[in-house]
């Protein structure tokens, strides 16, 4: 909310740059000294600072100061201001200087009026400020001596952009211009010179004069705190923090009064919703423009001026926090209000000329026919004020603010008014809002108030006292306020309260603090008064927590630390995707990866299911990266699917690893040859990842079904029977819809099933104490045989004392026959209790080569 | 012979001096002191001499025989040296020349705050749990004492799947169901991708969060400031300036927020903080004793505290990243950074 410094002050002290209010015992200097000076902050652990005097802080500098000093001090000031206010939970976001540029433009006296010689339209004005006297040329006919006006001094630059130099008009020299409203910046008025008090003080510049040198707080308000959306409620708290009296509006109008009883009548058919309804009658309005003052207050809080009753309603809203609507009462139809609930798709056309359909549930103001406002949220086009009203009934109400929140987020649209209605606004203050909007309209509009209230309330609320323990507050906080401290800072607060015993209070809340119901809110205000920064550091006592991660976040960990030192770089994309992401990947119509959980309101159609698989947001990934030219690439997301579950309410979410590499193995470099990435790089790395979870057993079988990856060259990875996962070349299909050049590989790993495989325990192998003996072999067999049917063919012979088979070349072409490959092993034998002779070794070997003659045909090579 | 003697010695340094390689010195060697040697020979014929003669001969064709000795054993090792010393300058190499390195990938840097973040929590004894990213409202509003129609609901523009399941838009549903499975004391963190309909520079409809919750006996507002203060310290270094500030969530009161002291102004204002010299990095609070009665925990027996803090946030104040968008399109000269 957007608060004017200088409307702030009408109602509360805010003299800055002075010392703090209170001292760190609590102690309470005498009231009326100004702002609290905020450290703001919490030093180490173990030195909670104290509210002690800021160095530099000085007393209120006398007005003898020249005016630019007293701007520096001021922003000092407003920071103190913005300090007190956040570290109070009022959070200032911006503040922003407003009237910048008037410091030329001064009140002057106009002394003497002559007639120009050489030009008839214009005359020669003599002028005075404070000590100085200048001619001016001018050509407006408003002006009289004797009156204070606006001077605008030679090098002025006016918010139009004219620039005030001397100059000579038509042979008469003029040191400055008068000025319009126009000229000036602050209203539609072109018709002449701006006319001041007759008080404005001479030489001083017009914008301090007005008011439009201020500073305008933009207050972040939380949910909580309805009773600040307006300048009472925030100068409430700036007055509860420094420990002052506030100083609200006097109200000289009478409540008694039968007269407006014989005019009209307030009939709440749904007290429900409208506990509480309050109206006056103006009589005799005449509707013209809002003078300067209420304007300018107004578009500071960023609120368009209309009328004076108008303006007066919204002046009066942003004040009291109360919205009210004004009534053109003569086009009431029979004089009367009515609240109830509107009828089932009853249509009804607001002030902006929108035509609303309305439901059951919500509140309506009529006359006795029609209704004439959706209460609480927008008056309506048959009612509202117009340039020939006379006669105005003002609505002052309380409206139930669930209720009122669901009208305007069913009709779709909020006001100032329903914003506020909608969070709760003071009950209490409904009468004296419509008193102070009934004497400013009398007062800006002309006319008169009708004697008499109409205050429709049947069940006056009434706050419930709470009982507040001085023991829990301490107790919760970790602090040892006394209980005179803290009945200080609730009556500073306008709280009612009274002492049960000497650790105990009972508590009543104003109508304005609707937020407070319960011990912890009254222990939150005394927490807030007393200041967090003085609430001490611990650590709590208690024990930790006797498990560290799941065991899957460990495993996540473990897994993303492999990935990275084979190369693969993490990424994360959304979760969200388009329903036509799958499309590239040609899965069957049967796929449950088809089957999406769609948002219903998306933000755009792209992001509008939730992902299934991880695949279309890496392709994604890569096609993005080459064209940057990021060409090598390995890439990995180790992040959750979301699959729809039968009967289930929620999804399963379940966490895939999936990965793509392509491009070159590495950089160029001068030393080494780099060469292409290829099926057995995504391998290994695999290998290595469940190596190094532990996850075993695991063999990869060539899968011809996976429809996204190439049918030659794709291998499911499997632990007995259930499938981990796949990995292989991606299909040239799926690289083409992605618009992908090159050749892609992919592993997707289904890491919550993996999981459950990876065991934790390791145990310590005795190592041998005799040295291995190593033989090498190299067979030529069949083209098509898999590899690992010969290695486990090794590996089946009943032979003790193989210990280890590496397969370290494969060989085809010449000598090799065509349709043949060679093969060649490194097999480690090892015994554990000797050294194996040379003789034994070469038995084992012997049988090893008969046993592959045997079972594959093979030929030793030579 | 004792001319000879002299003359053998003088012979035999001249020719070391000139030798230049190990051979020519085993040359020298043979033909002094081999067997057939000269001064071998000479030594041979000491026996022919008289007494008096033979003792001085003798002692002296000793020394110069050691003396010899002695320096080709020198000349060898010189000789070696030098050899070694130059076949080494042949092996000389360009060590300017670019190094073979391992290239190895990079975590997102979501996940190395991520990972920062639980490695301090867990010596603070928090456990880390997880949670699901598709919520019931139940989970999300209700149960965190914001029921619908509350404006606290508006502060938080929701993805709905249905009328009653939603995108979390935070991760302290996991309070809820930590605290259902659980009895107090409670100690966890919960990372995870949250949801909003927001999208500019700052705002990403996904992003990451991670949730606190620390309940147990006696558990007060300082043991809040305590452990986030070593939090912030630890994060960001023990020199941090930081402040609590009374705010609002519906599920913790009183409730505050933490900001640091802007690191790239020193407090002084600049664009970063919006000239407020400081930065909102966690919301926290005391659960509020509305949550416990959904988990039927009691309040009058037990108290804790709740904290909440977006991981992109604090990866873009640490490395000084702009736009928000860029942890998710993952271009690789952005990912590599880090």
């Amino acid at each position: 909310m957007k608060v004017s410094l200088n409307w702030l002050r009408d109602y509360v002290d805010i003299r800055m740059g002075v010392h703090p209010v209170r001292n760190s015992n609590g102690a309470l200097p005498p009231p009326g000294i100004i702002l609290k000076s905020n450290p703001a902050t919490a030093a180490g652990p173990g030195s909670a600072p104290e509210g002690g005097p800021p160095s530099g802080a000085e007393a209120l500098p006398g007005r003898s100061l020249a005016r630019r000093e007293q701007r520096d001090i001021i922003s000092n000031g407003v920071k103190e201001l913005i300090n007190l206010l956040t570290m109070g939970g009022l959070e200032v976001e911006a503040a922003t200087p407003t009237g910048q540029g008037f410091e030329k433009i001064v009140v002057a006296e106009i002394e003497s009026i002559r007639r120009h010689p050489s030009a008839d339209r214009l005359s020669l004005v003599e002028a005075k400020t404070s000590g100085e006297k200048f001619s001016i040329v001018c050509g407006a006919t408003n002006i009289r001596e004797g009156q204070r006006v606006p001077l605008a001094l030679v090098g002025t630059k006016l918010p139009g952009g004219l620039e005030i130099k001397r100059s000579k008009i038509r042979g008469e020299v003029s040191e400055g211009m008068l000025c319009s409203e126009i000229e000036l910046g602050l209203g539609q008025d072109a018709t002449g010179i701006m006319i001041l008090d007759r008080d404005a003080p001479l030489g001083v510049s017009v914008g301090e004069t007005l008011g439009l040198t201020d500073t305008i707080l933009d207050i972040s308000i939380t949910p909580n705190r309805p009773d600040c959306l307006c300048v009472i409620g925030v100068a409430r708290e700036i007055a509860a923090l420094t420990h002052q009296k506030m100083k609200y509006p006097g109200l000289s109008l009478s409540d008694t009064g039968k007269e407006i009883h014989q005019k009209t009548s307030v009939t709440l058919l749904d007290p429900d919703l409208c506990p509480r309804y309050v109206a006056r009658m103006i009589e005799g309005v005449k509707i013209g423009p809002s003078p300067h003052w209420i304007r300018n207050r107004l578009e500071k809080a960023g609120i368009r001026s209309i009328n004076q009753v108008v303006d007066v309603t919204n002046y009066v809203m942003m004040e009291y926090g109360q919205p009210l609507h004004a009534f053109d009462f003569e086009l009431l139809e029979e004089g009367r209000i009515e609240v109830r609930r509107a009828r089932k798709d009853e249509g009804f056309t607001t002030l902006d000329g929108v035509k609303r359909v309305l439901d059951e549930e919500m509140l309506m103001i009529c006359d006795g026919v029609k209704p004439v406002a959706i209460a609480g949220v927008m008056g309506g086009l048959n009612s509202e004020i117009r340039a020939e009203t006379r006669t105005v009934l003002l609505e002052s109400a309380y409206f139930h603010p669930m209720n009122n929140r669901r009208t305007s987020k069913r009709l779709g649209f909020e006001t100032e008014a329903s914003y506020r209605f909608g969070r709760g606004i003071d009950y209490g203050g409904c009468l004296n809002a419509a008193n102070r909007a009934a004497s400013l309209i009398a007062e800006l509009a002309g006319g008169k108030v009708v004697e008499g209230v109409v205050d429709a309330y049947p069940n006056p609320i009434r706050p419930n006292p709470i009982r507040l323990s001085i023991l829990n507050a301490n107790r919760i906080l970790g602090t040892e306020i006394p209980a005179q401290q803290v009945r200080v800072y609730l009556e500073d607060l306008e709280l009612d309260v009274r002492v049960e015993d000497e650790a105990t209070l009972s508590v009543t809340p104003p109508s304005f603090r609707g937020d407070i119901e319960r011990e912890i809110d009254l222990i939150e205000e005394v927490a807030r008064m007393d200041g967090y920064e003085k609430i001490p550091l611990t650590l709590p006592k208690g024990p930790p927590s006797p498990e560290e991660m799941s065991r899957e976040l460990i495993l996540e960990q473990k897994a993303k630390d492999h990935l990275i030192q084979h190369g693969y770089n993490e990424v994360i994309t959304y979760s969200f995707t388009a329903p036509r992401s799958l499309n590239g990947l040609g899965l069957s119509p049967d796929d449950p990866r088809g089957k999406f959980l769609p948002i219903l309101n998306p933000l755009t159609e792209d992001s509008s299911v939730m992902r299934t698989s991880l695949i279309p947001g890496l392709m994604e990934t890569v096609r993005y990266n080459i064209s940057y030219k990021n060409v090598n690439l390995r890439i990995f997301e180790l992040k959750r699917v979301y699959l729809t579950a039968e009967g289930e309410r929620l999804p399963r979410e379940v966490k895939y690893l999936t990965g793509l590499a392509m491009g070159m193995e590495g950089d160029p470099h001068w030393a080494s040859l780099t060469r292409p990435v290829d099926f057995y790089d995504v391998k290994g790395c695999i290998e290595d990842l469940f190596e190094g979870l532990q996850v075993k057993g695991v063999k990869f079988d060539r899968a011809e079904d996976v429809p996204y990856l190439h049918p030659g060259k794709a291998s499911k990875v499997l632990l007995g029977k259930e499938v981990l996962g796949v990995l292989g070349e991606v299909h040239p299909h799926v690289l083409a819809h992605h618009e992908i050049h090159g050749k892609v590989y992919l592993f997707e790993i289904d890491f919550g099933r993996m999981v459950n495989y990876a065991v934790e325990e390791r145990r310590f192998r005795p190592l041998p104490k005799f040295p291995a003996v190593h033989r090498d072999l190299s067979i030529v067999v069949e083209d098509h045989l898999e590899a690992e049917k010969v290695e486990e063919a090794i590996r089946m012979l009943p032979q003790p004392f193989i210990d280890e088979v590496n397969l370290f070349d494969v060989y085809q072409g010449a000598p090799v026959p065509q349709g043949k490959k060679s093969l060649s092993y490194r097999i480690r034998y090892q015994a554990n209790d000797r050294t194996l002779t040379d003789d034994e070794v070469n038995q084992y070997h012997e049988k090893v080569i008969s046993r592959l003659r045997e079972i594959f045909k093979a030929e030793l090579r030579g | 012979m004792k001319e000879e003697l002299e003359k053998i010695r003088e012979e035999c340094q001249a020719a070391l001096s000139l030798a230049k390689t190990e051979p020519e010195i085993s040359e020298i060697r043979i033909r002094i002191l081999g067997r057939k040697g000269s001064l071998t020979q000479l030594l041979k014929r000491l026996g022919t001499l008289p007494e008096a003669e033979r003792r001085e001969i003798g002692r002296r064709a000793n020394e110069i025989k050691e003396d010899l000795e002695a320096r080709i054993e020198e000349g060898l090792l010189h000789i070696q040296e030098h050899e070694r010393r130059e076949s080494l300058e042949k092996e000389r190499i360009d060590v300017t020349l670019p190094g073979r390195r391992m290239v190895s990938g990079r975590k997102h840097p979501l996940t190395q705050i991520l990972d920062e973040i639980i490695h301090i929590f867990s010596r603070l004894g928090f456990e880390v749990v997880e949670g699901p990213e598709v919520e019931l409202d139940y989970y999300n509003f209700e149960a965190l004492n914001i029921p619908k129609g509350h404006p606290a609901r508006e502060m938080q523009a929701t993805f709905f799947i249905s009328e009653d399941v939603v995108l979390r838009t935070h991760t302290s549903p996991v309070q809820v169901r930590t605290m259902e499975k659980k009895r107090p004391p409670v100690r966890m963190i919960c990372p995870g991708a949250v949801y909003r309909c927001d999208s500019d520079p700052t705002h990403s409809p996904m992003f990451h969060q991670v949730e606190g919750l620390l309940v147990d006996r006696g558990i007060t507002f300082s043991d809040l400031k305590g452990v986030l203060t070593v939090f912030v310290h630890q994060m960001f270094g023990r020199e941090t300036r930081l402040r609590f500030r009374p705010s609002f969530f519906p599920f913790t009161e009183p409730s505050a927020e933490i900001d640091i002291e802007c690191f790239i102004c020193g407090g002084k204002g600049c664009g970063v903080c919006s000239n407020t010299g400081w930065l909102e990095i966690l919301g926290s609070g005391m659960v509020d004793p509305a949550v416990y009665r959904f988990v039927d925990y009691d309040p009058e027996e037990v108290t804790g505290f709740a904290f909440g803090m977006g991981i992109e946030r604090i990866a873009m104040l640490k490395y000084g990243i702009n736009d928000i968008r860029l942890f998710f399109t993952n271009d690789l000269r952005f990912l590599r950074q880090f």
